[in-house]
This record gives structure tokens, C-alpha cells and sequence, in this order.
């Protein structure tokens, strides 16, 4: 009895997420004309015409490239950089270690609107407007902080005395981090590099803002649907079906480690 | 909490703090800069002292009025979709299959929202709730509901808190799931023995194993909720009038639409320093939380 309630409740829950999705999906597969003439629940002359645009106009495309060439750069950069140091917040105590702590959380709690005009203007000043760097670096903001939090959780999870007995073998240092610990901790980065992808791929106001025409991410390419001669809304619904597909390969990927990798490695 | 000190560890976390500095503090100055300046045009900027902050502070000016409007409505939104997804996340998480390819298959389908980028919710929900082309839209309106989000104040927010639960409630669910699997099945089996109804195992089992996620759920759904821009922007663009004009809608509006550098950029650091403060005292609650486990 028990049982039949829980997966009543889940079934009628994941109705509920999936009935948007499935009216872009319904969206996609029409033409202009069908949508704005009638509502159905199925495409009665289903077509292709929608996707086959944005494979064959480069500016589509190349959307994609750019958002996705910003976020693996950005992932890459953040975990890298976060490694050691969250293995030093995770296994010493240091002068200030507590504040810095919180330094770097503030900058996850800081809104990206309040950085849109500064990163415009800095970024330009320095020759990476409208590239996938800046975007990429601009992410690093709060992505750096998060993967050093998710990390710290992971890290602290490995017991000290296999660094202790690591050193007593003769291992130097570098050589035990790389050989050793690296693999220990191979959930925990799967889970950072998981996260980092997640909120760089999402982020939309700070990546439109920082790029114009060369790098342009899909969002900024999906605006322009809305300028010119009315509302292209099937290019739309299969653009944005287009963009759920990395995010939900990245999801399968980590699915075991999902859960905990949302409560930050602290359960 | 043994840990040793070793000062050397600083040379571990210089890489991010040179990345960090350079992403954060640089900008930050700019604001700070332009915060206590004013400008006559052509980049001639001049000393104005704290003029934007009093301007800004004082609900009676043109700019203060729109700033603590926003602030409250925002702090409203906030408030209404944590009471609204925190318990249906926990339900949801409750919910969730313990065995078999079920558990993955959940997981991935509830984790999936989460994955959708912001703009793109926004033109799910615009397209879904419109009235003439959406499901939600057109139906509401069969069932003899007056509904439209681009014209009534009241759809527009029911639009953008339903789109909030549908696009959020994922991450509580998986929180809350987390800390339920770290609880052993002896728990389960002494209140079964113990003829423990499931009011009394969620209140006295489940709930307190919870705790430590749902602060971080807590946490990082107040940190989302109060800085959404993305998909209010889309779906409502701040209307109809202002009624959905959060914090960073307006200071967007501010900055990079009328080009007001004093005002956005004083806009911008007592936002800032609002979301830290009340960050802040999550934080400590959840430092003194994972303090009281260790001991």
C-alpha cells in the first residue's frame, strides 16, 4: 500500500516536469503556420524543417560550439586550480584559512547582475571581449569557489593517515598526489567537474553580456527569434530542445553520484 | 579538527586566489568607484561622496522607492517558492525508488531541469503558458480561468513561481534524498519493532538526518531565488508594469539600460552586501551544524 503511494506520487511528479518539455518537443516538430493556426497535442504534419535550420546556418551552430568551448574551458580551468586548494582547506589549518573560506563562498552568493557592467567594461579593456575566454574566466567567479567547496567535502572524506603512510613509503609529494590521491577522489571530481559544467552551461547574463558576434552562446543566438518579422517559435522549441541534450548526457554520467554530489560531498 | 598548521599551504591556494581576486575584486572596484562618482559625460567623472547611497537608501526619492520596492518583492518571491519547494522536495525525495534501474532513472529525470539553460526555461514557460499558443495558457482559460501572464500582474507571478518550483524543487529533492540514503535500514527496522507510524519515522527519523542538507538547500535555493534574472526575463521582461521587477532585473534595467552608473553601481553594492549578510548567518549555521556532528 505504501509502495503504491510513493510511486503515485513520483509517476504525477515527473508528469508535471515533463509536460512543459513535452510541449516544446511538440513545438519543435511544427511548422509557423501550424502553431499559430491551432492547438494540438501532436505535430499533424510533423517536420524537420526547425532542426535542419539550425544544422545547416552557421550561426546556429555555432552557438553551440561557442557555449560549449566556454564551458569545458571553464570546467577544465576551475578543477584544475581547485585540486590543491582544496586539499590544503581539507587537511591544514593556515593563517586566515576560515575567512578565505567565506571569502570565496561570498563570491557564489554574489549576483551576476552586479558583475555585468564591471566585466563589460574590464573585459574590454583587455582584449577578450567577445571571446570564448572571457566568458570562460568570467565564470570562474563562482564556479572556482564551488568546485573548491565540493572538493573540500570529498577530500575530507579520505582518511589523513593514507597521506601520512604514503609520505612513510617514500612517495614525494607531487608523485603520491597525482598516483595516489587523485584516484581516491575521482568521484569527488567527476562531481566538481559535473557542477562546473552545470552552472557555466546554464549562466546566461554574463555570457551574453561579455560576447557580441564571435562568440556568441546559443541563448544570445535564441534572442534573435524575437526581433525580426514576429516570432519564429518552432526555430525556438528546437533550439531549446537542442541545448537539454548535453546537460542530460552529463546527468546520466553521474547519476550514482548525483545525490551526493549535491549535498556537496557532505553526507 | 586535529588538523596541523602549516602556513605553507597558502602556496595550495594562491592559483585560486589569483583567479578569484582577478574576477572579483578588479570588478568590485569598478563599482566602488563609480559608486561615489558622478559624471557630466565625455569620462569626466567627479567626486559625489555618498549622494547615491542617501538617494538610494531613502524609499521618498525616485530611485529608493524603485530600489526597496524591488527589494520587497523580491524578498516575497524568495520567501514563497522556499515554502513551496522545500516541502514538495522533501515529498519527492520520499518518493523516490530505493532499488532496481528505477532509482538512476528518477534521479536523471528530476536532476534534468537543472541542466536546462536559464534562458531556456524562460522560453519553455513562455511558450507553455502563453494563452494563445500554450498548453498551460489555453487550458487555464478553457476551464473558464482568466490567465495571462504578459497582461495580469497575478498570472505573470503565479507563471514565474510555478516555473521556479518546476525548475528548482529537483535540487531540494536531491538534497533531501542524500541525506535520507545516509540513514542504515537498522533505523527503519527498530521503528517498525518499536510500532512507529510514518508521521513519527519522518519526524523522528527522517527530518533529523535531513537537517544538514536541507540547510544547504535552504542556502543555495535563497542565494538562486534572490538573484533570478534569467528566466523572469524571458517569460515577463520586469511587466507587466513592475510587478515582477526583482533585484537584478532592475539593477540590469539601471546599469546597462540607462547607462545610470551611479545609481546601478550603489544599487549594486547594497545588493551585494544584503545577500552576503543574510548568506552569512546561513553559513554560520551550517559551520555550527557540522561542528556538533564531528564532536
Amino acid at each position: 500500500m505504501r509502495i503504491n503511494g510513493r510511486s503515485l506520487g513520483i509517476a504525477a511528479y515527473l508528469v508535471m516536469l515533463f509536460l512543459p518539455i513535452y510541449w516544446l518537443l511538440n513545438m519543435s516538430f511544427k511548422t509557423n503556420g501550424e502553431i499559430v493556426s491551432s492547438l494540438s497535442f501532436w505535430p499533424h504534419r510533423p517536420t524537420l524543417a526547425n532542426y535542419g535550420h539550425i544544422f545547416h546556418d552557421p550561426a546556429w551552430y555555432l552557438g553551440f560550439v561557442h557555449s560549449l568551448s566556454y564551458v569545458l574551458l571553464n570546467t577544465v580551468i576551475s578543477v584544475t586550480i581547485a585540486l590543491p586548494a582544496a586539499y590544503a582547506f581539507s587537511r591544514f589549518r593556515f593563517l586566515g584559512d576560515k575567512h578565505l573560506f567565506f571569502w570565496l563562498l561570498s563570491n557564489l552568493m554574489a549576483p551576476p547582475a552586479v558583475y555585468a557592467m564591471p566585466f563589460f567594461n574590464f573585459y574590454y579593456s583587455i582584449g577578450l571581449f567577445d571571446t570564448v575566454w572571457a566568458v570562460a574566466l568570467a565564470h570562474c567567479l563562482f564556479n572556482v569557489p564551488l568546485a573548491v567547496w565540493i572538493l573540500e567535502g570529498f577530500i575530507s572524506g579520505v582518511p589523513r593517515e593514507i597521506d601520512e603512510t604514503a609520505a612513510l613509503d617514500g612517495y614525494s609529494f607531487p608523485r603520491f598526489f597525482v598516483k595516489i590521491f587523485l584516484p581516491l577522489i575521482g568521484n569527488g571530481i567527476g562531481v566538481a567537474a559535473f557542477f562546473c559544467f552545470m552552472f557555466s552551461w546554464v549562466e546566461q547574463l554574463l555570457a551574453t553580456t561579455l560576447t557580441t558576434v564571435n562568440a556568441k552562446p546559443i541563448a544570445a543566438v535564441m534572442s534573435r527569434v524575437y526581433s525580426a518579422a514576429g516570432m519564429d517559435w518552432g526555430l525556438l522549441a528546437a533550439a531549446g530542445v537542442l541545448t537539454m541534450i548535453p546537460g542530460a548526457i552529463v546527468i546520466w554520467f553521474v547519476r550514482n553520484h548525483i545525490a551526493k554530489g549535491f549535498a556537496l560531498g557532505r553526507v | 579538527m586535529d588538523k596541523p598548521l602549516n602556513n605553507r599551504a597558502w602556496l595550495f591556494v594562491l592559483p585560486v586566489l589569483v583567479f578569484v581576486l582577478f574576477s572579483s575584486l578588479l570588478p568590485v572596484m569598478t563599482v566602488v568607484n563609480y559608486s561615489v562618482q558622478d559624471t557630466m559625460g565625455q569620462n569626466n567623472f567627479f567626486w559625489n561622496g555618498i549622494a547615491w547611497f542617501q538617494n538610494l537608501l531613502d524609499p521618498s526619492t525616485d530611485i529608493g522607492g524603485r530600489f526597496a520596492n524591488a527589494l520587497v518583492r523580491n524578498l516575497l518571491f524568495s520567501f514563497v517558492v522556499l515554502a513551496l519547494e522545500l516541502p514538495l522536495g522533501i515529498a519527492v525525495a520520499i518518493c523516490i525508488p530505493r532499488h532496481g534501474w528505477k532509482v538512476g532513472a528518477s534521479l536523471v529525470a528530476i536532476a534534468l531541469p537543472l541542466l536546462i539553460p536559464w534562458n531556456v526555461v524562460g522560453t519553455i514557460w513562455q511558450i507553455f503558458a502563453r494563452a494563445d499558443i500554450g498548453l498551460l495558457g489555453a487550458a487555464l482559460n478553457g476551464l473558464g480561468i482568466p490567465y495571462n501572464d504578459t497582461q495580469d500582474p497575478t498570472s505573470a507571478w503565479a507563471t514565474i513561481v510555478v516555473m521556479d518550483v518546476w525548475h528548482w524543487t529537483g535540487m531540494v529533492a536531491l538534497l533531501a534524498y542524500a541525506g535520507l540514503k545516509s540513514i542504515p535500514d537498522a533505523f527503519y527496522q527498530a521503528a517498525r519493532i518499536d510500532g512507529a507510524g510514518r508521521w513519527s519515522i519522518f519526524r523522528n527519523i527522517e527530518l533529523p538526518k535531513m537537517q544538514k542538507v536541507l540547510v544547504i538547500a535552504v542556502l543555495l535555493r535563497f542565494m538562486e531565488s534572490f538573484m533570478i534574472y534569467t528566466e523572469p526575463s524571458v517569460v515577463t521582461g520586469g511587466g507587466p508594469g513592475e510587478s515582477t521587477s526583482f533585484l537584478s532585473l532592475d539593477l540590469v534595467k539601471i546599469a546597462l539600460g540607462q547607462v545610470d552608473l551611479g545609481n546601478a553601481a550603489a544599487m549594486s553594492l547594497v545588493y551585494n552586501l544584503i545577500t552576503l549578510t543574510i548568506c552569512y548567518a546561513f553559513f554560520t549555521v551550517m559551520t555550527q551544524l557540522d561542528r556538533r556532528k564531528d564532536v
